[in-house]
């Protein structure tokens, strides 16, 4: 934080909902990112930490970066420069290896049900407890329910609509427990209850101990968020830089 | 600790059978190979019996070849790749297991046709066995190699030839020391053995390279 410039911190706004927030042992710290990707400066020196509970909003304009910071945390994206750590996780992880992914693609085998979809993730993920974070682990059919469809647990994949496929995306965090959520437009193609569910399961996220990084366009009404903000300041520079307001 | 893999191996089983016949698709292809040759030839059963070794192994290649552009790509177009590789578990494992999957999903019902078929090259029970045993130790060979091209291509619209381009001459070890076991137990005085061995060692070889380099290719196309 104090070593980048064109970032100031900023605290949680919304202090009394979440009492960990005091005392924080998880901890998501970004130093001095830096990301190039085809040969183009994404953005440079972009850095920020994010305390256990918080949720940290990234906006900005199409094209400036929000997701390549997504995919970056996940790991997906090499560095150019600069370092991610979680303070507090598991010591023998990498941090991406304790974070869900909820992308643009919902990594759904159509000829696959949706039980069997859930289950293989499941098993696959390793589930990554810290000590600090008490996420607990839902049942499939569990977080089907929770999700609202449990109907079609035994329907292959191919027939859910775009939403369901995405419900059914989302439910994949719940089976597996990892501190830090990585969400990348999470209300697309969600109707309004479903959009409603999601805030649900965020800030139930942050209220265990979570973290989450999200990348939206709409306002999402979670419990302690920070913005990180990331816009182009001056177009005689390069590479555009990032604010925290 | 290895609930997973086996959750994978089970997985990959069950996509590869609902989805479109990749084994069925397989065999005909196969099946096309090997009956075009003699038409080719012409009717010298000598001749036939003689290079019908050589042909089954040309054949399971260019069979082998055809499915494994989909390996990987599949699972990186729907995102599945991503979370694969964030889901903290060994890459290069991840890698075999998968290749163990397409390989009995497709690898195995050519050994399996490859008797049916060498009734067709007027081959003796004696050369069925011995190139049904060469295909069997030989073709995981070809499926691991081939997932080496298979994720140095994932991110490809087309990456099937270019596939197949990049297999087809690390794949050649592994046809000429097929092709010697099964010429060796039909001709006597040369050991059947020596060229055999060669051949489960170069598998062995495959899948400890294949996965590796398979794995570093993966990690890179993620960007």
């Amino acid at each position: 934080m104090e070593n980048c410039p064109c970032i100031e911190a900023a605290g949680p706004i919304n202090k009394t909902s979440f009492i960990l927030a005091w005392s924080p042992v998880l901890k998501l710290i970004a130093e001095n990112l830096t990301i190039d990707r085809g040969g183009r400066r994404v953005f440079q020196d972009l850095s920020f930490t994010l305390d256990q509970g918080t949720a940290l909003v990234v906006t900005g304009a199409n094209g400036i970066g929000k997701s390549s910071l997504l995919r970056t945390l996940a790991g997906l994206v090499s560095l150019a420069g600069g370092d991610i750590r979680l303070e507090g996780g598991q010591a023998d992880r990498l941090p991406f290896e304790q974070t869900h992914y909820f992308g643009h693609q919902d990594a759904v085998k159509p000829a696959l049900s949706v039980l069997e979809n859930l289950t293989f993730w499941r098993s696959f993920s390793a589930a990554t407890p810290a000590d600090v974070f008490a996420g607990k682990t839902v049942a499939p059919l569990e977080a089907l329910e929770l999700l609202g469809i449990a109907h079609t647990a035994h329907l292959p994949a191919a027939y859910l609509s775009a939403g369901q496929k995405r419900r059914l995306s989302l439910s994949r965090l719940l089976v597996t427990p990892r501190p830090i959520w990585l969400m990348d437009e999470p209300t697309s193609a969600l109707d309004k209850a479903s959009e409603k569910q999601l805030l649900d399961l965020m800030n139930g996220h942050l209220a265990s101990g979570g973290l989450i990084v999200t990348a939206t366009h709409t306002d999402l009404a979670l419990d302690t968020t920070s913005i990180l903000h990331m816009r182009t300041p001056d177009p005689s520079e390069i590479a555009p830089q990032e604010m925290l307001s | 600790m290895t609930g997973w893999a086996l959750d994978l191996f089970q997985r990959d089983l069950k996509l590869s059978v609902r989805i479109g016949g990749s084994a069925l698709v397989g065999v005909l292809f196969f099946l096309a190979v090997v009956t075009v040759i003699p038409f080719g030839v012409g009717p010298d059963l000598n001749l036939l019996a003689r290079i019908g070794p050589a042909i089954l192994w040309i054949g399971a290649l260019l069979a082998t070849l055809l499915g494994l552009d989909r390996v990987f790509q599949a699972d990186r177009e729907d995102g599945t790749l991503d979370l694969m590789l964030m889901a903290g578990r060994p890459l290069e494992l991840v890698v075999l297991i998968k290749c163990l999957a397409h390989w009995v999903a497709t690898g195995l019902p050519l050994v399996i046709a490859a008797p049916l078929l060498a009734i067709f090259l007027n081959l003796e029970p004696l050369a069925m066995g011995a190139v049904t045993l060469t295909l069997l130790a030989g073709t995981p060979a070809l499926t691991l190699i081939g997932a080496i091209g298979a994720s140095l291509t994932v991110s490809l619209r087309r990456g099937g030839l270019l596939l197949a381009v990049l297999v087809v001459p690390l794949a050649i070890p592994v046809l000429i020391f097929g092709v010697s076991a099964a010429d060796a137990a039909i001709h006597d005085p040369v050991p059947f053995l020596t060229p055999f061995l060669i051949l489960c060692a170069l598998t062995l070889i495959a899948a400890v390279v294949g996965p590796v380099a398979s794995a570093m290719a993966l990690r890179f196309s993620a960007d």
